[in-house]
């Protein structure tokens, strides 16, 4: 007895992952890209969380963001600009006991995507999606995406970008059957934690904006929002995030939001200045895709073959005479 | 009113004489090819699938097919709405549609006249017209009748005026939605089917329904049979061969359907597109009975990477669409070759390019299927040749896609899919269905894509499988699957994808020749030609013409034997629906001419000489067009030296 109890317990112990039990090479990202940031916290929720790495997959699209399965040491989808939602949704229906999530950038999310992403939302399945806002295509060298501030000079907008930047938030929140969707900046380690932590606990499709820094091509865009604490507007409440008394010192600015409060969730996510931070919207009723399908009994060969014999009486021209009859087929 | 485009006159046939009830000699037939055309609506659908359900039950050959009007709604009595189907009812198994109509029936003479500037009824065919707008109130209803009645029986037609509405009002209450009924109780007495079985096949039509609503229907019948008993001055017989073993009568979309149910495949995503859809529609209310998923997705493109989502992390998947959908996926389709996922991708092909002709058939996907999405993506590339072989080729694409982690295109096309034929029914076998995917930890140091020399076949590694993790990735990947830019990973897995088409080549065997192993002249075909080249082979061989055809089915890879037997033929064509420039036309020669896809294909691939004739047309081949095309190919043969 004393044996087995302690072989449970060296198995338990062997089996605790640890940090690098999630960490695959090394970043290929510049120096200072809010990326960083957010596998940081991706790779302590799963440590914390104990997610065993084969069951957990990691989709993406393209861009810089979309590198964010290859670092992780789990599975990982890296797919085609804008489809990382659909690929994810099919592992999603054909894999229940599999954690889902999902990278995918502004230009593949919010562009090229953009179709994918509403009807995500609307589909409502159980995968955490990340979207890794940066304002500008990085990977293909600076040009403006939907969230580009109007006025940005890129390639492609070298006179500056024409129009009014695209809100991801107020469309999200415009979504039929939304349940989730919360925002942090990739300059609050702390902050993106415990987002991404609940966007995990949340069931159905977790949208989680995630306004991050690009070195590369707009090394000042944020800076008035880094330098100035009371540009960030932290969102606290007893079903939201809490904030720790560290943070309330830094963040004065702070408002207290109930996430069941989808109004008040759409007039909060409308502002970019300050810029809401943490849980705006949460409902924890609506009903997943893959649950309404009822997808996932067991699927014997006799439960096929009886369906399919059923389908063929239907259409079965018996010999005239013959007692062959629907039902009793050979 | 538009001028009808007839043919020729021929001489009338006296129709008026009112028959003695049971003294009629019917008259044997071989085959007869019937029409039952009405509005949308008025049930014409329901008579043919009926007439051709009872005909197969008594042993006879038989081959309906949809006529369908563009338009959802088109109004009543056009040209245009011509709805219904078209029977060819045979002693011998029937393959195809046949040549033009000898008989019609037609519940009002303008949906008539849309068949007739179609060209597709026979000359001096029988017409059975309903006779009720003659005396409509609307004098320009009356009118048009009776001019397109006149010109109809001036041109020669045999056009027997019939009070349908009329004589269903005598027994029943809504006389304009039981007319179909009524028709087919005079084809039944027409066409010297037993009774009793049109009864049984009503039954089982309307089983589901009340069964006041079948005693009318019933009632109905009869009432056209003594009808036509009494009234009409013909009778035929088409001798049947009994069948020994039970038969399904489907057509090639819901053939598709079974075959996903009977692959195990557990889940199919598509978008709405015509011709491909009522395949989704059938098994959307099947397929959950056997705990499968269909997913509509929110466009083309989700669809193919869901079911490449699905078939990653599982079993493989299956979408289904037509030549539209199928350019939308281009891309995610290059995926799951770079990434090596099974995936089935059904092209339910249609007239192109663009939107093209979404009702009708046309064979102008084989180079999209082959060669399409970028750079090189090497596919399998299957194409169903019958009704039957679209249920086969299901369970065989998903067999290919999951031993060799390919993407199986399986072609068939507007005119399997909306045909139906009897075939044998399947003999269920547990290999069919897919087994449970391997959930057991990858050995130490085994790698993703670890490529096989001789092959190129490497085992997928899929979620769950614990040390198998790895990222999957449509950039050129290396055997770990890490990201590689070097040239000679690159190379290496060009290398390997390609080599395992070449693997899969080695398993097939020779395709068959019809009719002759040598001889003047080869036919090849794919597709859904097959029933009809034979047939016009068949006839021409009686003729004395030395000509034998082939069939492929498998169009990537090629199987093997095909240049062998090219070599013991004089001349090789290809008989293809998809365009070719004609040889004729001043600007084209023999450096210029596009060729078939077909004949381009064993051009390029055997440095033989292979001719092509096709038809774009929207309306499947007639097997008399083809047999005339065999005997002036044959004629500028010569003699042979």
């Amino acid at each position: 007895m004393s044996t087995a109890t302690t072989e449970c317990m060296i198995r338990l112990y062997e089996e605790r992952h640890q940090l690098e039990d999630y960490q695959s090479g090394v970043p290929r990202w510049c120096s200072g890209c809010g990326d960083n940031a957010i596998l940081a916290a991706v790779q302590r929720l799963c440590r914390d969380e104990q997610l065993r790495p084969e069951k957990t997959v990691f989709v993406s699209g393209i861009g810089c963001s979309s590198r964010f399965p290859h670092y992780m040491k789990t599975y990982g989808f890296h797919g085609i600009h804008g489809r990382a939602l659909p690929i994810a949704e099919g592992v999603r229906m054909a894999r229940p006991d599999l954690h889902v999530f999902v990278n995918t950038g502004d230009g593949d999310c919010c562009s090229i995507g953009a179709a994918h992403w509403i009807h995500a939302l609307r589909y409502n399945m159980n995968i955490t999606v990340f979207l890794h806002d940066n304002q500008i295509y990085g990977l293909t060298k600076m040009q403006a995406s939907p969230t580009s501030p109007k006025g940005l000079k890129s390639n492609t907008t070298p006179h500056g970008a024409y129009l009014d930047a695209l809100n991801p938030l107020t469309v999200t929140l415009g979504v039929q059957n939304v349940s989730f969707v919360a925002q942090t900046v990739d300059w609050i380690p702390e902050i993106v934690y415990d987002v991404v932590k609940a966007a995990f606990h949340h069931k159905g499709l977790s949208f989680v904006r995630i306004v991050q820094r690009c070195p590369e091509w707009l090394p000042t865009l944020l800076e008035p929002w880094l330098h100035d604490p009371l540009k960030v507007k932290l969102l606290h409440h007893e079903a939201g995030l809490a904030i720790s008394p560290s943070l309330a010192k830094v963040y004065k600015n702070q408002e207290r939001h109930d996430p069941a409060d989808l109004d008040r969730a759409r007039a909060v996510a409308s502002s970019i200045d300050p810029i809401p931070v943490g849980i705006l919207y949460r409902n924890p009723d609506v009903p997943c895709y893959e649950d309404l399908r009822g997808f996932g009994e067991l699927r014997s060969t006799a439960r096929i073959r009886a369906g399919l014999e059923a389908e063929f009486d239907k259409f079965t021209v018996w010999p005239q005479g013959s007692q062959g009859t629907p039902g009793h087929a050979t | 009113m538009t001028e009808i485009t007839l043919a020729k006159p021929v001489a009338r046939q006296p129709r008026q004489g009112r028959a003695t009830p049971g003294k009629k000699a019917a008259v044997t037939l071989k085959e007869h090819v019937v029409e039952i055309i009405s509005d949308s609506g008025e049930g014409a659908q329901r008579c043919g699938q009926a007439l051709g359900a009872i005909a197969a039950r008594m042993g006879n050959g038989v081959w309906t097919v949809e006529i369908i009007p563009a338009e959802i709604r088109p109004p009543a009595r056009s040209v245009a709405g011509a709805s219904g189907n078209r029977i060819r009812l045979g002693t011998r198994q029937v393959t195809n549609g046949g040549d033009e109509t000898d008989l019609v029936v037609a519940f009002n003479e303008q949906v008539l006249l849309g068949r007739v500037r179609a060209g597709e009824l026979k000359p001096g065919c029988i017409i059975l017209l309903e006779s009720m707008w003659r005396d409509d109130a609307d004098p320009k209803v009356a009118d048009s009748y009776t001019e397109t009645y006149e010109r109809l029986v001036a041109s020669g037609y045999n056009v027997y005026e019939v009070p349908m509405e009329r004589e269903c009002r005598a027994v029943a209450v809504d006389a304009r939605r039981g007319k179909n009924m009524f028709a087919l109780g005079m084809l039944c007495s027409i066409y010297s089917l037993e009774l009793q079985l049109a009864r049984e096949q009503i039954a089982l039509t309307f089983g589901k329904k009340a069964a006041a609503v079948v005693k009318t229907n019933v009632t109905l019948l009869d009432a056209g049979y003594a009808w036509a008993e009494g009234n009409l001055d013909f009778k035929y017989s088409i001798p049947a061969v009994q069948a020994s073993e039970p038969q399904i009568v489907v057509n090639g979309n819901t053939a598709l359907a079974l075959g996903v149910l009977a692959s195990g495949m557990e889940i199919c995503a598509m978008y709405p597109i015509t011709p491909a859809t009522s395949a989704s529609h059938y098994l959307s209310d099947v397929f959950e009975k056997v705990g499968g998923v269909v997913h509509q997705a929110e466009d083309e493109i989700a669809a193919c990477a869901f079911a490449i989502g699905a078939s990653y992390a599982s079993k493989c998947t299956v979408t289904i669409t037509s030549g539209p959908g199928y350019s939308l996926k281009q891309e995610a389709i290059g995926l799951a070759v770079m990434a090596e996922i099974p995936l089935v991708v059904v092209n339910v092909q249609r007239g192109g390019p663009s939107t093209g002709q979404p009702t009708k058939a046309e064979q102008g996907d084989l180079f999209t299927a082959m060669f399409g999405s970028h750079g090189d993506a090497p596919k399998v590339v299957l194409a169903a040749a019958t009704i039957e072989d679209c249920f086969y080729s299901i369970i065989t694409a998903r067999r290919i896609a999951e031993t060799f982690n390919m993407v199986v295109v399986v072609l068939s096309d507007a005119n399997l899919a909306t045909s139906q034929t009897p075939f044998p029914r399947p003999q269920f076998s547990d290999a069919w269905v897919a087994p449970p995917i391997d959930q057991s930890p990858i050995p130490p140091g085994a790698k993703p894509y670890d490529w096989d020399e001789q092959t190129g076949l490497a085992r997928r590694f899929i979620p769950g499988q614990a040390n198998g993790m790895h990222t999957v990735t449509g950039l050129a990947h290396d055997r770990l699957s890490h990201v590689a830019y070097d040239s000679e990973s690159n190379e290496q897995g060009l290398r390997a994808r390609s080599l395992k088409l070449a693997a899969l080549a080695r398993t097939l065997t020779a395709p068959p020749l019809f009719g002759a192993d040598e001889g003047d002249l080869l036919i090849i075909g794919w597709g859904s030609t097959k029933g009809t080249i034979e047939e016009a082979v068949e006839r021409a061989r009686a003729e004395g013409a030395k000509v034998a055809s082939m069939h492929l089915r498998f169009l990537q890879p090629l199987p093997p034997g095909i240049k062998e037997a090219m070599s013991r033929f004089r001349k090789v064509m290809t008989i293809e629906g998809n365009w070719s420039d004609r040889p004729e036309e001043e600007l084209i020669d023999e450096t210029n001419r596009r060729y078939s896809a077909l004949a381009m294909l064993l051009r390029a691939r055997y440095l033989v000489d292979v001719d092509c004739w096709s038809q774009v047309r929207g309306a499947p081949i007639k097997p008399a067009t083809l047999c005339q095309v065999i005997r002036d190919k044959i004629a500028t043969l010569g003699q042979p030296r």
